[in-house]
């Protein structure tokens, strides 16, 4: 096989997967487990092509060359894209094991749940491989769409429709900016390449003022992708509203999504080695403090507001927030150190957030019951096993050692130390004592209050994988970081 | 002043009017015809851009089959006077207001602190939109994203289909 084909494998096996899904469904969709069957084995096996890639040597990769390719350089092979690869496939393997006793819960038909996935997956693919930023445009768009769709999935519950019209309308005027900015710094350098515009940028070949307006829209479009602070609104009322398993993936894989896309574009519009160029341009140093005092706003924020939560799952859609402002401080970094940190937080995060989200999806009842923190006095004695990774959960998310949040946040604080962002530093300590009241105020209900309601039922179905396994991966990765750490140390 | 600035001026000026009066006319079909006269200004512009295709792509799509579709709604819709629109002064309107002036300004002053230089045009930007530079970009050089469009359109298709069909029961 050419090498192209190896290594451009598991993006042609996820679009051959979100034909085939749509076709499964059309033509079998009364069968009520061959979408999930289909889409379950489809990501397993993209899932293994992406491990494959990523043995393929870097050498070999970078002596390919970009004009004899089909991709014409516009796609980024092998590395930290074939890492995202598999930790996508990874995050929505884990979903629909939960979906299926959700959806059968709610009474709800699942058919096309799983396309829908299949084409999320497929954008975040699209997203970590661009190396153009007209393909990061499409592979936002693709993820964007799906998500509209799947925040609206319980299309008789008005909630959810509010969340999925709100996301809509506010992502599509997001979408405009972040157009926009593409657009201005395509004038600015006369190219959508991104190694090309690194190379212009780097030799002062650029239009300074059209630059920086792009810049500045494209900053506004992403910071809204990932949910920072001035563009932060939508998140509690999306992730609220929107099916427990929904937000589960959204507010995980949809956010490594959106900052691997902010990885991507500022390795290419800032300069990190100074040998290269002549000296730091004006609108770095300004972009990078803009990006600082949004992450610095973005953590308070959300962790304040938790604070005050009642309802569980809008308190997790709060403290997601605040964990986009943790994994900003990486880009602050602008260095290989930050963005490997980015890479091992955003793992460590994935799990320990999706499975805080599918033990609420467990214990969960139609009509939005049992999310408040009163519903959860006493969950030890019933519900021993949720009750217990559920603590584990709280305690990574808190970043207490020896779990796997702890690692991450380690990482980041040091990269932002290392940058000379030491304020910033102080303000993420700060901002996870405060967080660390909320997560430990529900162990405390958990543990050391009396249940004062009835029982709550429980049936986990396949949702069990997906907590053993959350648990299993956020208890190694805090105990053996180096698993990761050596794999994403030669990305950069 | 040169004919292609001429040209910019009207075509801008009118754009933004139309694109204004879109957004605040109280009666849709008003705006729906506001949202024509927009789409016209915009293929004028790309136009004086020499992108010939886009431009007329842009009449033929949006002013022609969108359009059709979106005065369809209204009629279907059947809106009577009674029923149009109507919006009160806020708190929040005044607010947002305010801060689409402090964009404005922000975007003023970095034209006017750091004036771009007229002669920059950078050499891969001098693009000529015939049908066949189009063509010939679209199936070598963006081949793949080419195909991942074809993913957004079944997407979006899809996602139509299941949020407007009827629930089953």
């Amino acid at each position: 096989m050419p090498l192209e084909l190896q290594l451009s494998l598991p993006l042609i096996l996820i679009l051959i997967l979100s034909i085939k899904i749509v076709m499964v469904d059309a033509k079998f969709g009364n069968n009520k487990t061959l979408g999930f069957v289909t889409a379950l084995a489809g990501f397993i096996v993209v899932f293994i092509s992406a491990a494959f890639t990523l043995t393929i040597s870097p050498e070999a990769i970078a002596s390919l060359n970009a004009e004899e390719l089909y991709s014409k350089g516009t796609i980024t092979y092998g590395g930290f894209a074939a890492y995202f690869d598999m930790l996508f496939c990874v995050a929505a393997i884990l979903t629909i094991l939960a979906a299926l006793p959700y959806f059968q819960k709610e009474n709800s038909e699942h058919n096309a749940f799983y396309s829908m996935m299949v084409f999320a997956v497929a954008g975040m693919m699209l997203i970590a491989h661009s190396a153009n930023l007209l393909s990061l445009f499409i592979g936002i768009e693709i993820m964007s769409i799906s998500f509209y769709v799947l925040a609206g999935y319980f299309r008789t519950k008005e909630k959810s429709i509010e969340a999925a019209l709100k996301y809509f309308l506010l992502g599509a005027f997001a979408t405009g900016f972040l157009l926009y900015g593409i657009a201005l710094i395509y004038g600015a350098t006369g190219s959508l390449s991104l190694p090309e515009i690194l190379t212009k940028i780097a030799a002062d070949d650029f239009s300074n003022t059209y630059l920086t307006l792009g810049i500045a829209l494209m900053l506004i479009g992403l910071c809204f992708k990932v949910a920072a602070f001035p563009f932060h609104q939508w998140a509690p009322d999306v992730y609220t509203g929107a099916p427990t398993v929904v937000t589960a993936f959204m507010s995980t894989a949809g956010k490594a999504a959106a900052l691997i896309a902010f990885i991507i574009v500022a390795r290419a519009l800032f300069v990190i080695d100074i040998g290269q160029a002549a000296e730091i341009p004006d609108f770095q140093t300004n972009a990078i403090m803009i990006i600082a005092i949004i992450s610095a706003a973005t953590m308070l924020i959300g962790n304040i507001t938790a604070l005050v939560q009642k309802n569980i799952k809008r308190m997790l859609a709060y403290s997601s927030v605040a964990h986009a402002g943790y994994l900003l401080m990486g880009i602050v970094a602008n260095s290989p150190q930050g963005w490997e940190g980015i890479i091992f937080y955003a793992t460590a995060y994935l799990f320990m957030q999706i499975g805080a989200f599918i033990v609420l999806s467990v214990l969960e009842r139609k009509t939005d019951k049992n999310l408040d923190l009163d519903d959860y006095s006493g969950i030890s004695k019933s519900h021993p096993f949720l009750a217990a990774i559920m603590a584990i959960f709280m305690f990574s998310l808190a970043g207490i050692p020896p779990f796997a949040g702890f690692f991450g946040k380690f990482l980041l604080f040091t990269a932002a130390i290392d940058a000379g962002f030491t304020w910033l530093t102080i303000i993420a300590v700060i901002s996870s004592m405060i967080s660390v009241y909320f997560y430990i105020g529900l162990i405390v209900y958990m543990y050391f209050r009396k249940s004062n309601t009835y029982p709550l039922e429980a049936d986990m179905g396949s949702a069990k994988v997906t907590l053993i396994i959350s648990t299993a991966c956020v208890v190694i990765l805090g105990i053996f970081p180096s698993l990761i750490i050596n794999l994403i140390n030669n990305f950069f | 002043m040169s004919l292609t600035l001429l040209l910019f001026l009207i075509l801008g000026v009118l754009s933004i009017a139309s694109a204004i009066v879109t957004i605040s006319s109280r009666n849709p079909v008003v705006s729906a015809m506001a949202l024509v006269l927009h789409f016209f200004m915009l293929s004028g512009l790309y136009l004086t851009l020499q992108a010939q295709f886009v431009a007329v792509m842009q009449i033929l799509v949006y002013a022609g089959a969108i359009m059709v579709l979106v005065v369809f709604v209204i009629m279907l819709l059947n809106l009577g006077d009674e029923k149009k629109l109507s919006e009160k002064w806020n708190i929040r309107r005044i607010v947002a207001i305010l801060f689409a002036f402090v964009l404005a300004i922000q975007f003023i002053s970095i034209y006017i602190t750091n004036l771009p230089d007229a002669a920059f045009i950078p050499e891969s930007a001098a693009f000529n939109g015939t049908v066949q530079a189009i063509g010939t970009d679209l199936f070598t050089n963006y081949l793949v994203q080419f195909e991942a469009i074809a993913v957004l359109l079944l997407a979006a298709i899809v996602g139509a289909l299941l949020l407007a069909k009827r629930k089953i029961t």
